[in-house]
């Protein structure tokens, strides 16, 4: 990418597809598949280039058949390949549901440990673009309910560049999670970044008044309103959970044993998202450190609108964040 | 044909004696199929099955009390005690299931056959589903899929006239299906599922066309299952004079008659066979019955590889 020792400035979607380009170099086993990720280029450009290096074999259109070609990443991860599996967005991976939760996340168990399936699927989430309730969804929870996948929401430069090469170490499946605000974000990325610990939630910026706690595409929100409390005294610590699945309580707890409060946002609809499961965890673990009730900002439970105001007003946003940290310090 | 009828009809026995639970599907008068097409088919070849399959695995050599432990629940069973009789799996046979979702298995199976073309292995793989799984989108997006890529894969379609309770007729508008597979572009045949010979020889020359590089073929085997759908099944939709004309195709009973018209000593065979079959499947119930279950403690195991063994992450 650059010379060692200096950094480079880059954006989330070349970052991912870097990962992307130094797997397939690294091992001939690894192909990608989905709908438009070889002659387009990807239907957010993070593939493109990749067809013209790596050939049609590797880098695999499909016809719009979600069920069939993640089944077809399953059977060939079965066969001893690393396929990483392109779907355009969550809202459309409901149709390789059945795939993914019956055959990619329950075969190892029902064939009592015989068939490991190392796939890595990745798809786009969330809303901010205004592409209207089809487009715009974010089901991770869905996923994160699933015993036998990992589930991954890459927030930073780094973890979209790194996360990929211990997805595709882990011999099971695993989902990612790219949010579509995050694809044009950009900064400066260490050539040699340590590897992403996939089990861990990382602490982004340390503080003691407050746990800010999210993932995937609310991060940067969480960055600003960080900075807001800062200026009005409140020193916020933000936490990136990363992982949503195996949930990393752990550092969450750790966290809010220092700040002994916790404003936790998610851009998915409240009832039964990961807010919900990391909520209930701290009632269930950290009650006797926590001085404030947990606070949620979640996203609103109606289908995301169209139109601007509505969409905006439909999502987390900085001022209702900063907001609940406030009440959270009393 | 003889190991798969008498050992489901063992089946029957152990379910009404509450010894195996939970849904058991049997494939009583569709033995042909799966004798047929496994005799087409090289070790190195794979198998996706469905959910009626004790007769794909035992065809395809999975040992007996592999199979009856499992249906058991017991650590010896060919999955661990964690499948029973709907999720039978034997990696190193390539048997790949037991999928219990209708049509379900279509799509990994398409995968299977991906992975060897991607590496150049000259290998086949099989994927059985009945005619209630055509009526899936997933039958056809594998279709469309395994022949715009020339996958490798023998697309078996047992159409035993019923999806559960439910006719041909009443869940496809359309009932030849080897017609409408052929629409994808692949060679289609509709064979007599109740003919071994004949399926063998369909079978054989769809793989030899197969291993030719000519891409995915399609066998409708026209079959018929003797029992209800499962055991909880009380058959109320199927004419009594329907069963008893397709009992007179019985494939078992067919190829019998026809070695005995070619002077063959059949019957003294057959009896020595019948033998030996009985004392497998009372070893398999032997077994079985002394085999251990699996500890309580070990009830996540399995859950994700990372950490075999132990207790899984959440």
């Amino acid at each position: 990418m650059s010379t060692a020792g200096t950094q480079e400035t880059t954006t989330y979607r070349e970052a991912l597809r870097e990962a992307l380009r130094e797997a397939m170099r690294s091992d001939d086993r690894v192909f990608l598949m989905g709908e438009d990720v070889g002659r387009y280029g990807g239907c957010f450009g993070v593939s493109l280039g990749l067809l013209e290096e790596f050939g049609p074999d590797r880098v695999r259109d499909t016809p719009l058949s979600e069920s069939a070609f993640v089944g077809a990443g399953i059977g060939a991860a079965l066969a001893g390949m690393r396929p990483i599996v392109e779907i355009m967005t969550v809202n459309f991976s409901l149709l390789a549901l059945d795939q993914i939760l019956n055959n990619a996340a329950t075969l190892l168990h029902m064939s009592g440990g015989q068939l490991p399936v190392p796939l890595v699927i990745r798809m786009t989430t969330g809303a901010g673009r205004q592409l209207a309730a089809q487009h715009s969804h974010s089901l991770e929870s869905f996923y994160a309910h699933i015993p036998g996948i990992r589930v991954l929401a890459p927030a930073t430069l780094e973890d979209a560049r790194h996360m990929l090469a211990p997805a595709l170490a882990d011999p099971d499946p695993v989902v990612i999670f790219e949010h579509g605000s995050l694809y044009n974000a950009s900064g400066p990325l260490a050539p040699q970044a340590a590897s992403v610990d996939l089990d861990h939630a990382a602490v982004r910026r340390p503080g003691d008044a407050v746990s800010l706690i999210t993932y995937g595409g609310s991060l940067p929100k969480m960055f600003a309103a960080a900075d807001e409390l800062a200026a009005d005294g409140v020193d916020a610590e933000v936490v990136d959970l990363r992982t949503l699945r195996p949930l990393d309580a752990g550092t969450v707890a750790a966290s809010v044993a220092r700040t002994h409060r916790a404003v936790v946002v998610d851009e998915a609809w409240r009832t039964g998202s990961v807010a919900a499961e990391l909520s209930a965890r701290l009632a269930e673990e950290s009650f006797y450190e926590l001085d404030a009730p947990v606070e949620r900002v979640c996203g609103a439970e109606v289908p995301i609108p169209y139109a601007r105001r509505l969409e905006e007003a439909a999502l987390p946003q900085t001022a209702g964040i900063v907001a609940a940290a406030h009440r959270a310090v009393g | 044909m003889l190991r798969i009828r008498r050992f489901e009809e063992r089946c029957v026995e152990l379910y009404s004696a509450s010894k195996i639970r939970g849904f058991v599907h049997l494939y009583i008068g569709e033995e042909a199929v799966a004798v047929g097409v496994n005799a087409a088919l090289s070790p190195e070849d794979a198998v996706v099955s469905t959910y009626r399959e004790h007769g794909h695995a035992l065809a395809r050599g999975l040992p007996p009390e592999a199979i009856m432990a499992e249906m058991y629940g017991r650590t010896t069973g060919c999955s661990g005690g964690r499948g029973g009789s709907m999720h039978l799996f034997d990696v190193s046979r390539r048997f790949y299931g037991g999928s219990a979702i209708v049509a379900g298995g279509l799509p990994p199976a398409a995968g299977l056959a991906l992975a060897d073309r991607l590496r150049g292995l000259p290998r086949v793989t099989c994927c059985f589903f009945g005619d209630g799984a055509f009526a899936e989108g997933e039958f056809h997006e594998t279709a469309n899929l395994a022949a715009l890529w020339d996958l490798p894969l023998l697309l078996v379609c047992e159409n035993n006239l019923y999806a559960m309770g439910t006719a041909l007729a009443r869940e496809h508008a359309q009932t030849d299906l080897a017609m409408r597979a052929a629409s994808y572009g692949m060679p289609a045949w509709a064979v007599d599922g109740m003919d071994v010979e004949a399926v063998a020889q369909a079978a054989r020359r769809a793989v030899e066309g197969i291993r030719a590089g000519t891409g995915p073929h399609f066998l409708e085997l026209r079959t018929y299952r003797f029992r209800a759908h499962s055991m909880y099944d009380p058959d109320r939709y199927r004419d009594k004079a329907e069963i008893e004309r397709w009992k007179s195709r019985d494939p078992i009973g067919r190829l019998t008659e026809r070695m005995r018209d070619d002077g063959e000593p059949v019957d003294e065979e057959l009896a020595r066979i019948e033998r030996r079959i009985a004392d497998e499947i009372d070893h398999a119930v032997d077994a079985a019955e002394r085999a251990p279950e699996e500890p309580v403690e070990d009830l996540l195991r399995h859950v994700t590889s990372a950490r075999a063994g132990e207790v899984n992450r959440q």
